[in-house]
Protein backbone atom coordinates (compact mmCIF):
# COMPACT_ATOMS: atom_id res chain seq x y z
CA UNK A 1 0.00 0.00 0.00
CA UNK A 2 1.35 3.11 -0.77
CA UNK A 3 1.69 6.13 1.26
CA UNK A 4 -1.36 8.94 -0.34
CA UNK A 5 -1.29 12.45 0.05
CA UNK A 6 -4.16 12.20 3.12
CA UNK A 7 -2.07 9.75 5.06
CA UNK A 8 0.50 12.10 4.96
CA UNK A 9 -1.82 15.09 6.15
CA UNK A 10 -3.29 12.90 9.05
CA UNK A 11 0.62 12.62 9.97
CA UNK A 12 1.15 16.15 9.51
CA UNK A 13 -1.92 17.32 11.48
CA UNK A 14 -1.20 14.70 14.32
CA UNK A 15 2.64 16.14 14.81
CA UNK A 16 1.44 19.35 14.25
CA UNK A 17 -1.24 19.12 17.17
CA UNK A 18 0.96 18.14 19.56
CA UNK A 19 3.49 20.52 18.36
CA UNK A 20 0.53 23.55 18.97
CA UNK A 21 -0.32 22.01 22.00
CA UNK A 22 2.90 21.82 23.80
CA UNK A 23 4.14 24.97 22.46
CA UNK A 24 0.98 27.02 23.41
CA UNK A 25 1.35 25.87 26.75
CA UNK A 26 4.57 26.16 27.21
CA UNK A 27 4.72 29.48 26.35
CA UNK A 28 1.79 30.53 28.47
CA UNK A 29 3.30 28.64 31.38
CA UNK A 30 5.54 32.21 31.98
CA UNK A 31 1.92 34.60 31.99
CA UNK A 32 0.58 31.55 34.25
CA UNK A 33 3.44 31.68 36.63
CA UNK A 34 3.45 35.00 37.02
CA UNK A 35 -0.71 35.56 37.54
CA UNK A 36 -0.74 32.36 39.43
CA UNK A 37 2.07 33.59 42.11
CA UNK A 38 0.42 36.32 42.44
CA UNK A 39 -3.10 35.57 43.27
CA UNK A 40 -1.48 32.81 45.70
CA UNK A 41 0.14 36.09 47.44
CA UNK A 42 -2.50 38.28 47.46
CA UNK A 43 -1.14 40.61 44.63
CA UNK A 44 -2.41 41.29 41.00
CA UNK A 45 0.37 40.64 39.03
CA UNK A 46 1.95 41.53 35.98
CA UNK A 47 -0.17 43.58 34.34
CA UNK A 48 0.94 46.36 32.43
CA UNK A 49 1.57 45.67 28.35
CA UNK A 50 -1.22 46.63 26.62
CA UNK A 51 -1.76 46.82 23.12
CA UNK A 52 -4.09 49.75 21.78
CA UNK A 53 -4.72 50.18 25.94
CA UNK A 54 -6.24 46.70 26.33
CA UNK A 55 -4.11 45.40 28.67
CA UNK A 56 -5.91 41.35 28.37
CA UNK A 57 -5.06 40.64 32.26
CA UNK A 58 -1.40 41.16 31.17
CA UNK A 59 -1.80 37.96 28.27
CA UNK A 60 0.75 40.66 26.16
CA UNK A 61 3.65 39.92 28.46
CA UNK A 62 5.10 37.06 26.93
CA UNK A 63 4.65 39.01 23.96
CA UNK A 64 6.79 41.76 25.29
CA UNK A 65 9.12 39.17 27.27
CA UNK A 66 9.99 37.65 23.52
CA UNK A 67 10.40 41.11 22.00
CA UNK A 68 12.77 42.55 24.61
CA UNK A 69 14.68 39.00 24.56
CA UNK A 70 14.98 38.98 20.91
CA UNK A 71 16.31 42.44 21.13
CA UNK A 72 18.59 42.10 23.68
CA UNK A 73 22.76 42.03 22.75
CA UNK A 74 23.42 38.47 22.01
CA UNK A 75 26.77 38.14 24.41
CA UNK A 76 29.20 35.57 23.76
CA UNK A 77 32.14 35.17 26.60
CA UNK A 78 35.59 35.38 25.12
CA UNK A 79 36.60 32.37 26.69
CA UNK A 80 33.66 30.02 25.66
CA UNK A 81 33.83 27.39 23.43
CA UNK A 82 31.68 28.92 20.53
CA UNK A 83 29.80 26.12 19.05
CA UNK A 84 28.54 23.93 22.03
CA UNK A 85 27.69 27.69 23.78
CA UNK A 86 25.56 28.02 21.12
CA UNK A 87 24.08 24.63 20.44
CA UNK A 88 23.38 24.36 24.10
CA UNK A 89 19.66 26.24 24.33
CA UNK A 90 18.74 24.71 21.12
CA UNK A 91 19.43 21.47 22.73
CA UNK A 92 17.46 21.83 25.80
CA UNK A 93 14.41 23.05 23.77
CA UNK A 94 14.31 20.14 21.26
CA UNK A 95 14.24 17.19 23.60
CA UNK A 96 12.16 18.97 25.42
CA UNK A 97 9.50 18.96 22.72
CA UNK A 98 10.22 15.91 21.17
CA UNK A 99 9.45 13.96 24.63
CA UNK A 100 6.06 14.87 24.28
CA UNK A 101 5.36 12.82 20.85
CA UNK A 102 4.54 9.82 22.10
CA UNK A 103 1.98 10.48 25.17
CA UNK A 104 -1.07 10.06 23.50
CA UNK A 105 -4.18 12.56 23.53
CA UNK A 106 -6.96 10.40 22.88
CA UNK A 107 -7.99 7.05 22.03
CA UNK A 108 -8.37 6.19 18.07
CA UNK A 109 -10.65 8.31 15.58
CA UNK A 110 -12.51 6.55 12.85
CA UNK A 111 -12.40 9.02 9.60
CA UNK A 112 -14.72 6.65 6.91
CA UNK A 113 -12.54 3.39 7.28
CA UNK A 114 -9.56 4.97 8.59
CA UNK A 115 -8.54 4.60 11.84
CA UNK A 116 -5.63 7.51 13.35
CA UNK A 117 -4.34 6.60 16.50
CA UNK A 118 -4.56 10.10 18.70
CA UNK A 119 -1.04 10.38 19.54
CA UNK A 120 1.91 12.07 17.31
CA UNK A 121 4.15 8.84 17.42
CA UNK A 122 2.33 5.17 18.19
CA UNK A 123 5.58 3.77 19.73
CA UNK A 124 5.30 0.25 22.20
CA UNK A 125 7.95 1.53 23.80
CA UNK A 126 6.59 5.18 24.57
CA UNK A 127 7.56 5.34 27.79
CA UNK A 128 11.33 4.25 27.69
CA UNK A 129 11.34 7.45 24.66
CA UNK A 130 10.06 9.56 27.00
CA UNK A 131 12.36 9.45 29.72
CA UNK A 132 15.47 8.67 27.20
CA UNK A 133 14.21 12.45 25.71
CA UNK A 134 13.77 14.00 29.31
CA UNK A 135 17.39 12.74 30.01
CA UNK A 136 19.02 13.52 26.99
CA UNK A 137 17.40 17.34 28.04
CA UNK A 138 20.19 17.60 30.44
CA UNK A 139 22.29 17.40 28.07
CA UNK A 140 21.79 20.84 27.13
CA UNK A 141 22.24 22.14 30.41
CA UNK A 142 26.20 20.39 31.14
CA UNK A 143 27.15 21.78 27.40
CA UNK A 144 25.73 25.03 28.64
CA UNK A 145 27.82 24.95 32.33
CA UNK A 146 31.46 23.23 30.28
CA UNK A 147 31.07 25.95 27.77
CA UNK A 148 30.58 29.09 29.38
CA UNK A 149 34.12 28.85 30.87
CA UNK A 150 32.57 30.35 33.77
CA UNK A 151 32.79 27.95 37.80
CA UNK A 152 29.28 28.65 38.78
CA UNK A 153 27.84 27.73 35.46
CA UNK A 154 29.88 24.62 35.69
CA UNK A 155 28.87 23.87 39.65
CA UNK A 156 25.42 23.80 38.00
CA UNK A 157 25.92 21.90 35.08
CA UNK A 158 27.09 19.54 37.64
CA UNK A 159 24.12 19.77 39.64
CA UNK A 160 22.16 19.24 36.69
CA UNK A 161 23.86 15.77 35.95
CA UNK A 162 23.55 14.83 39.80
CA UNK A 163 20.39 15.60 39.92
CA UNK A 164 19.10 14.11 36.56
CA UNK A 165 20.51 10.96 37.47
CA UNK A 166 19.03 11.06 40.83
CA UNK A 167 15.45 11.94 39.57
CA UNK A 168 15.91 9.67 36.11
CA UNK A 169 16.61 6.82 38.86
CA UNK A 170 13.57 7.39 41.12
CA UNK A 171 11.05 7.98 37.77
CA UNK A 172 12.14 4.69 36.63
CA UNK A 173 11.63 2.85 39.70
CA UNK A 174 8.47 4.79 40.81
CA UNK A 175 6.61 3.66 37.75
CA UNK A 176 7.90 0.20 36.94
CA UNK A 177 4.70 -0.06 39.49
CA UNK A 178 2.63 1.07 36.68
CA UNK A 179 4.23 -0.66 33.81
CA UNK A 180 3.94 -4.03 36.09
CA UNK A 181 0.47 -3.20 37.00
CA UNK A 182 -1.06 -2.41 33.46
CA UNK A 183 1.23 -5.01 31.88
CA UNK A 184 2.35 -2.48 28.60
CA UNK A 185 5.15 0.06 27.98
CA UNK A 186 3.13 1.81 25.66
CA UNK A 187 1.62 5.04 27.11
CA UNK A 188 -1.41 4.17 24.78
CA UNK A 189 -1.99 0.54 26.10
CA UNK A 190 -1.65 1.85 29.59
CA UNK A 191 -4.27 4.71 29.26
CA UNK A 192 -6.43 2.57 27.57
CA UNK A 193 -6.45 -0.23 30.57
CA UNK A 194 -6.73 2.50 32.99
CA UNK A 195 -10.56 2.64 31.56
CA UNK A 196 -11.89 -0.58 33.87
CA UNK A 197 -13.19 -0.19 36.89
CA UNK A 198 -12.16 -1.40 39.74
CA UNK A 199 -14.95 -3.37 42.28
CA UNK A 200 -17.56 -2.27 39.86
CA UNK A 201 -17.65 1.73 40.45
CA UNK A 202 -14.10 2.93 41.17
CA UNK A 203 -12.01 3.93 37.19
CA UNK A 204 -9.08 2.43 37.50
CA UNK A 205 -6.62 5.07 36.94
CA UNK A 206 -2.81 4.64 38.17
CA UNK A 207 -3.37 7.12 41.20
CA UNK A 208 -5.72 4.21 42.32
CA UNK A 209 -4.12 1.26 42.27
CA UNK A 210 -0.71 2.91 42.46
CA UNK A 211 -1.01 5.88 45.07
CA UNK A 212 3.03 5.23 46.41
CA UNK A 213 4.26 5.53 42.62
CA UNK A 214 2.17 8.86 41.94
CA UNK A 215 4.02 10.73 45.01
CA UNK A 216 7.28 9.39 44.41
CA UNK A 217 6.74 10.02 39.88
CA UNK A 218 5.42 13.32 40.77
CA UNK A 219 8.44 14.21 43.69
CA UNK A 220 11.02 12.88 41.06
CA UNK A 221 8.98 14.56 37.92
CA UNK A 222 9.10 18.28 39.45
CA UNK A 223 13.08 17.16 40.44
CA UNK A 224 13.22 16.72 36.86
CA UNK A 225 12.25 19.60 35.80
CA UNK A 226 14.99 21.48 37.72
CA UNK A 227 12.49 24.12 39.08
CA UNK A 228 12.07 24.85 42.59
CA UNK A 229 11.86 23.13 45.00
CA UNK A 230 14.72 21.23 43.46
CA UNK A 231 16.27 24.22 41.26
CA UNK A 232 20.08 23.30 42.41
CA UNK A 233 21.07 23.53 39.07
CA UNK A 234 19.94 27.14 38.83
CA UNK A 235 20.16 28.10 42.70
CA UNK A 236 19.70 31.53 42.00
CA UNK A 237 20.19 32.71 45.32
CA UNK A 238 23.83 30.83 45.56
CA UNK A 239 25.17 30.02 41.82
CA UNK A 240 22.94 31.60 39.20
CA UNK A 241 23.71 28.12 37.92
CA UNK A 242 24.47 26.82 34.98
CA UNK A 243 22.64 29.46 32.32
CA UNK A 244 24.98 32.71 33.95
CA UNK A 245 26.22 33.97 31.31
CA UNK A 246 23.59 33.54 28.63
CA UNK A 247 21.95 36.55 27.53
CA UNK A 248 18.58 37.55 25.35
CA UNK A 249 16.56 34.71 23.76
CA UNK A 250 19.06 32.13 24.43
CA UNK A 251 18.44 32.64 28.27
CA UNK A 252 14.71 32.89 27.63
CA UNK A 253 15.36 29.51 25.91
CA UNK A 254 16.77 27.82 29.12
CA UNK A 255 14.06 29.31 30.82
CA UNK A 256 10.97 27.66 28.04
CA UNK A 257 13.18 24.07 28.36
CA UNK A 258 11.94 24.13 31.88
CA UNK A 259 8.22 24.86 31.48
CA UNK A 260 8.45 22.47 28.63
CA UNK A 261 9.83 19.46 30.66
CA UNK A 262 7.04 20.65 32.92
CA UNK A 263 4.33 20.10 30.51
CA UNK A 264 6.11 16.51 29.53
CA UNK A 265 6.10 15.45 33.20
CA UNK A 266 2.15 16.91 33.56
CA UNK A 267 1.55 14.87 30.29
CA UNK A 268 3.27 12.00 31.62
CA UNK A 269 1.47 12.26 34.69
CA UNK A 270 -2.03 12.15 33.27
CA UNK A 271 -1.34 9.27 31.08
CA UNK A 272 0.45 6.81 33.98
CA UNK A 273 -1.29 7.94 37.17
CA UNK A 274 -4.96 10.40 35.74
CA UNK A 275 -6.10 7.94 32.88
CA UNK A 276 -5.15 9.54 29.87
CA UNK A 277 -7.68 10.61 27.76
CA UNK A 278 -10.10 8.41 29.79
CA UNK A 279 -13.42 10.18 31.33
CA UNK A 280 -14.71 7.99 34.07
CA UNK A 281 -17.76 5.78 32.72
CA UNK A 282 -17.39 7.06 28.92
CA UNK A 283 -16.75 4.30 26.64
CA UNK A 284 -16.55 4.24 22.77
CA UNK A 285 -20.33 3.96 22.31
CA UNK A 286 -21.08 6.33 25.13
CA UNK A 287 -21.94 6.53 28.88
CA UNK A 288 -22.47 3.51 30.90
CA UNK A 289 -22.96 4.44 33.99
CA UNK A 290 -22.20 1.51 36.91
CA UNK A 291 -26.07 1.51 37.80
CA UNK A 292 -26.49 0.23 34.46
CA UNK A 293 -27.87 3.26 32.45
CA UNK A 294 -26.48 4.55 29.69
CA UNK A 295 -26.70 7.29 27.13
CA UNK A 296 -25.48 6.60 23.55
CA UNK A 297 -22.86 9.51 22.23
CA UNK A 298 -21.37 9.78 18.67
CA UNK A 299 -18.36 8.49 18.16
CA UNK A 300 -16.66 11.90 17.35
CA UNK A 301 -18.51 13.53 20.08
CA UNK A 302 -16.88 10.84 22.36
CA UNK A 303 -13.59 12.03 21.04
CA UNK A 304 -13.81 15.22 21.08
CA UNK A 305 -14.62 14.76 25.29
CA UNK A 306 -11.57 12.23 25.18
CA UNK A 307 -9.33 15.05 23.84
CA UNK A 308 -10.69 17.33 26.42
CA UNK A 309 -10.39 15.55 29.11
CA UNK A 310 -6.99 15.00 28.19
CA UNK A 311 -6.20 18.82 27.98
CA UNK A 312 -7.97 19.32 30.82
CA UNK A 313 -6.23 16.65 33.55
CA UNK A 314 -2.82 18.43 31.99
CA UNK A 315 -3.90 21.92 32.94
CA UNK A 316 -4.78 21.02 36.54
CA UNK A 317 -1.11 18.89 37.00
CA UNK A 318 0.56 21.69 35.60
CA UNK A 319 -1.79 24.38 38.34
CA UNK A 320 -0.67 21.58 41.07
CA UNK A 321 3.09 21.45 40.08
CA UNK A 322 2.73 24.93 40.21
CA UNK A 323 1.35 25.15 43.29
CA UNK A 324 3.95 23.11 44.71
CA UNK A 325 7.10 24.91 43.10
CA UNK A 326 5.39 28.64 44.75
CA UNK A 327 4.90 27.01 47.92
CA UNK A 328 8.06 24.98 49.44
CA UNK A 329 11.15 26.47 49.99
CA UNK A 330 14.19 25.15 48.23
CA UNK A 331 16.10 22.03 48.89
CA UNK A 332 19.59 22.13 49.57
CA UNK A 333 21.84 20.40 47.12
CA UNK A 334 22.78 17.29 49.96
CA UNK A 335 19.17 17.38 50.87
CA UNK A 336 17.95 16.73 47.65
CA UNK A 337 20.47 13.99 46.84
CA UNK A 338 19.13 11.90 50.31
CA UNK A 339 15.84 12.36 49.77
CA UNK A 340 16.46 10.80 46.25
CA UNK A 341 18.51 8.53 47.11
CA UNK A 342 17.71 7.51 50.46
CA UNK A 343 13.93 8.44 50.31
CA UNK A 344 12.74 8.47 46.88
CA UNK A 345 14.76 5.24 45.68
CA UNK A 346 14.15 2.79 48.27
CA UNK A 347 10.36 3.44 48.29
CA UNK A 348 10.08 3.14 44.49
CA UNK A 349 11.35 -0.40 44.73
CA UNK A 350 9.28 -1.18 47.62
CA UNK A 351 6.34 -0.07 45.67
CA UNK A 352 8.02 -2.59 42.98
CA UNK A 353 7.87 -5.21 45.69
CA UNK A 354 4.36 -4.76 46.89
CA UNK A 355 2.79 -4.53 43.38
CA UNK A 356 4.62 -7.46 42.94
CA UNK A 357 3.16 -9.20 45.87
CA UNK A 358 -0.21 -8.21 45.24
CA UNK A 359 -0.55 -9.16 41.53
CA UNK A 360 1.19 -12.53 42.53
CA UNK A 361 -1.39 -12.93 45.29
CA UNK A 362 -3.84 -11.51 42.78
CA UNK A 363 -3.10 -14.20 40.21
CA UNK A 364 -1.90 -11.97 36.98
CA UNK A 365 -3.33 -8.55 35.86
CA UNK A 366 -6.51 -7.52 37.82
CA UNK B 1 12.04 17.10 64.73
CA UNK B 2 9.21 15.10 65.78
CA UNK B 3 8.32 12.17 63.25
CA UNK B 4 5.60 13.63 61.29
CA UNK B 5 8.19 16.30 60.49
CA UNK B 6 10.74 14.26 59.44
CA UNK B 7 8.34 12.40 57.01
CA UNK B 8 7.70 15.97 55.09
CA UNK B 9 4.86 14.67 53.09
CA UNK B 10 2.37 15.92 55.67
CA UNK B 11 3.84 19.10 56.27
CA UNK B 12 4.09 19.81 52.48
CA UNK B 13 0.53 18.85 51.98
CA UNK B 14 -0.23 21.31 54.77
CA UNK B 15 1.44 24.55 53.40
CA UNK B 16 -0.16 23.62 49.41
CA UNK B 17 -3.87 23.83 51.32
CA UNK B 18 -2.71 27.10 52.92
CA UNK B 19 -1.33 28.86 49.86
CA UNK B 20 -4.05 26.95 47.54
CA UNK B 21 -6.80 28.29 49.94
CA UNK B 22 -5.17 31.78 49.11
CA UNK B 23 -5.21 31.44 45.79
CA UNK B 24 -9.00 29.98 45.14
CA UNK B 25 -10.18 32.98 47.84
CA UNK B 26 -8.48 35.38 45.98
CA UNK B 27 -10.15 34.39 42.90
CA UNK B 28 -13.04 34.43 44.00
CA UNK B 29 -12.72 37.91 44.85
CA UNK B 30 -11.81 38.69 41.31
CA UNK B 31 -14.36 37.09 39.62
CA UNK B 32 -16.71 38.83 41.77
CA UNK B 33 -15.17 42.26 41.32
CA UNK B 34 -15.01 40.91 37.47
CA UNK B 35 -18.77 40.73 37.54
CA UNK B 36 -19.78 44.06 39.08
CA UNK B 37 -18.81 43.81 42.54
CA UNK B 38 -16.57 47.06 43.27
CA UNK B 39 -15.82 46.00 46.97
CA UNK B 40 -14.58 42.70 46.57
CA UNK B 41 -10.67 42.76 46.41
CA UNK B 42 -8.41 39.78 46.13
CA UNK B 43 -5.50 41.20 46.29
CA UNK B 44 -3.66 44.45 48.36
CA UNK B 45 -2.11 45.97 45.81
CA UNK B 46 -2.63 49.89 45.31
CA UNK B 47 -2.29 50.38 41.85
CA UNK B 48 0.11 53.42 42.43
CA UNK B 49 -0.20 55.87 39.70
CA UNK B 50 -4.14 55.38 39.02
CA UNK B 51 -4.62 54.68 42.95
CA UNK B 52 -2.57 56.64 45.84
CA UNK B 53 -2.60 55.54 49.39
CA UNK B 54 -4.47 57.88 51.76
CA UNK B 55 -2.25 59.88 52.69
CA UNK B 56 -2.14 61.01 56.44
CA UNK B 57 -2.22 65.14 56.97
CA UNK B 58 0.45 65.28 59.24
CA UNK B 59 2.49 64.06 56.44
CA UNK B 60 5.37 66.11 55.13
CA UNK B 61 5.75 66.74 51.64
CA UNK B 62 7.33 69.00 48.99
CA UNK B 63 7.26 72.32 50.77
CA UNK B 64 5.42 75.18 49.83
CA UNK B 65 5.58 79.37 50.31
CA UNK B 66 2.68 80.49 51.69
CA UNK B 67 1.42 83.88 49.69
CA UNK B 68 -0.15 86.92 50.63
CA UNK B 69 -3.38 88.17 49.62
CA UNK B 70 -1.86 89.77 46.77
CA UNK B 71 -0.15 86.95 45.94
CA UNK B 72 3.52 87.86 47.00
CA UNK B 73 5.20 85.33 49.59
CA UNK B 74 4.38 86.05 53.58
CA UNK B 75 8.21 84.92 54.09
CA UNK B 76 10.27 88.18 55.54
CA UNK B 77 13.50 86.83 54.80
CA UNK B 78 14.46 86.22 58.44
CA UNK B 79 16.92 83.38 57.82
CA UNK B 80 15.46 81.11 60.96
CA UNK B 81 14.32 77.99 58.67
CA UNK B 82 18.41 78.84 56.89
CA UNK B 83 19.95 78.70 60.24
CA UNK B 84 18.11 75.60 61.64
CA UNK B 85 18.17 73.55 58.75
CA UNK B 86 20.27 70.32 59.40
CA UNK B 87 20.96 69.91 55.69
CA UNK B 88 21.38 73.29 54.98
CA UNK B 89 19.70 73.12 51.87
CA UNK B 90 17.76 76.46 51.69
CA UNK B 91 19.27 79.27 50.33
CA UNK B 92 17.79 82.92 50.78
CA UNK B 93 19.00 86.59 49.14
CA UNK B 94 17.09 89.09 51.49
CA UNK B 95 15.67 92.67 49.68
CA UNK B 96 13.81 95.43 50.64
CA UNK B 97 9.61 95.04 50.53
CA UNK B 98 8.30 98.04 48.94
CA UNK B 99 5.96 98.17 51.63
CA UNK B 100 7.33 100.38 54.02
CA UNK B 101 5.91 98.30 56.83
CA UNK B 102 7.16 95.34 56.06
CA UNK B 103 11.16 95.25 56.72
CA UNK B 104 12.24 92.50 53.84
CA UNK B 105 11.21 90.10 51.56
CA UNK B 106 13.28 87.19 49.87
CA UNK B 107 14.26 87.86 46.34
CA UNK B 108 15.25 84.15 45.90
CA UNK B 109 14.10 81.28 48.17
CA UNK B 110 15.73 78.34 46.69
CA UNK B 111 15.58 74.89 48.29
CA UNK B 112 17.51 71.92 46.89
CA UNK B 113 15.97 68.80 47.35
CA UNK B 114 18.63 66.72 46.87
CA UNK B 115 19.87 67.67 50.44
CA UNK B 116 16.72 67.98 51.86
CA UNK B 117 16.31 65.38 54.69
CA UNK B 118 12.58 66.33 55.56
CA UNK B 119 12.53 67.11 58.96
CA UNK B 120 10.38 69.92 59.18
CA UNK B 121 12.73 72.13 61.12
CA UNK B 122 12.16 74.88 58.63
CA UNK B 123 7.97 75.04 58.77
CA UNK B 124 8.72 74.50 63.09
CA UNK B 125 11.05 77.20 63.17
CA UNK B 126 8.96 79.74 60.70
CA UNK B 127 7.86 82.85 62.95
CA UNK B 128 5.13 83.70 59.86
CA UNK B 129 4.34 80.38 59.06
CA UNK B 130 5.33 81.33 55.08
CA UNK B 131 6.61 77.62 54.68
CA UNK B 132 4.95 74.74 55.10
CA UNK B 133 5.10 70.92 53.95
CA UNK B 134 1.33 70.01 53.02
CA UNK B 135 1.13 70.02 49.32
CA UNK B 136 0.93 66.11 49.49
CA UNK B 137 3.80 66.30 46.67
CA UNK B 138 6.21 63.02 46.48
CA UNK B 139 6.83 62.54 42.99
CA UNK B 140 9.37 65.08 42.43
CA UNK B 141 12.54 63.27 40.15
CA UNK B 142 15.52 64.99 37.91
CA UNK B 143 18.57 63.98 35.90
CA UNK B 144 21.04 66.26 37.57
CA UNK B 145 21.66 68.16 40.95
CA UNK B 146 20.81 71.51 39.25
CA UNK B 147 17.06 69.93 38.63
CA UNK B 148 16.54 69.74 42.19
CA UNK B 149 16.84 72.76 43.32
CA UNK B 150 13.22 74.40 43.58
CA UNK B 151 12.98 78.46 43.26
CA UNK B 152 10.72 81.12 45.08
CA UNK B 153 8.32 81.28 41.95
CA UNK B 154 8.36 77.21 42.08
CA UNK B 155 7.22 76.89 45.98
CA UNK B 156 4.94 80.05 45.43
CA UNK B 157 2.94 78.32 43.25
CA UNK B 158 1.90 75.28 45.02
CA UNK B 159 -1.06 74.67 46.87
CA UNK B 160 -1.86 72.73 50.05
CA UNK B 161 -3.08 68.95 49.44
CA UNK B 162 -7.12 67.89 49.55
CA UNK B 163 -8.47 66.79 52.89
CA UNK B 164 -7.61 62.55 51.97
CA UNK B 165 -3.96 63.91 50.95
CA UNK B 166 -4.40 63.81 47.51
CA UNK B 167 -2.05 67.22 45.95
CA UNK B 168 -4.12 69.96 43.95
CA UNK B 169 -1.27 71.42 42.29
CA UNK B 170 0.59 69.84 39.71
CA UNK B 171 4.34 68.57 39.92
CA UNK B 172 6.55 71.21 39.53
CA UNK B 173 9.09 70.35 36.95
CA UNK B 174 11.93 71.16 36.79
CA UNK B 175 13.66 72.99 33.60
CA UNK B 176 15.92 69.81 32.87
CA UNK B 177 13.34 67.65 32.97
CA UNK B 178 11.41 66.31 29.49
CA UNK B 179 8.47 64.71 30.70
Amino acid sequence: MTATLADFGIVFGRVFFVMMFILNLGGLLTWVERKQSAIMQDRIGANRASILGFRALGLFHPIADAIKMLTKEDFLPARADRFLFQLAPFVSVFFGLVAFASIPFGDTLRVGDRVIPLQAVTLNVGVLYVFAMLSLGVYGVMMAGWSSANNYALLGGQRAAALMITAEIAIGASIMGVVMWYGSLSLQEIARAQGGLLFGWIPKWGIVTQPLAFILFLTAGIAATKRIPFDMPEGESEIIGYFVEYSGMKFGMFAMADFLETVVIAGLTTSLFLGGWQVPYLYETGVRFPWGSTIGLPHLLVALLQIGAFSLKVVVMIFIMMLIRWTLPRFRYDQAMRLGWLGLFPLSILNIVLTGAVLLAWGGHP
Amino acid sequence: MRAGQRFYLREVLSGLVLTGHHFFANMGQHIAHAFGRTDARGAVTIQYPEERRPMSPRLRSLHRLVRREDGSPRCVACMMCETVCPARCIYIVADEHPNPEIEKMPSRFDIDLGKCVFCGFCVEACPEDAIRMDTGILEFSSYSRLGMIYTKEMLLALEPAGPDGVPRSPVPIPADRVV
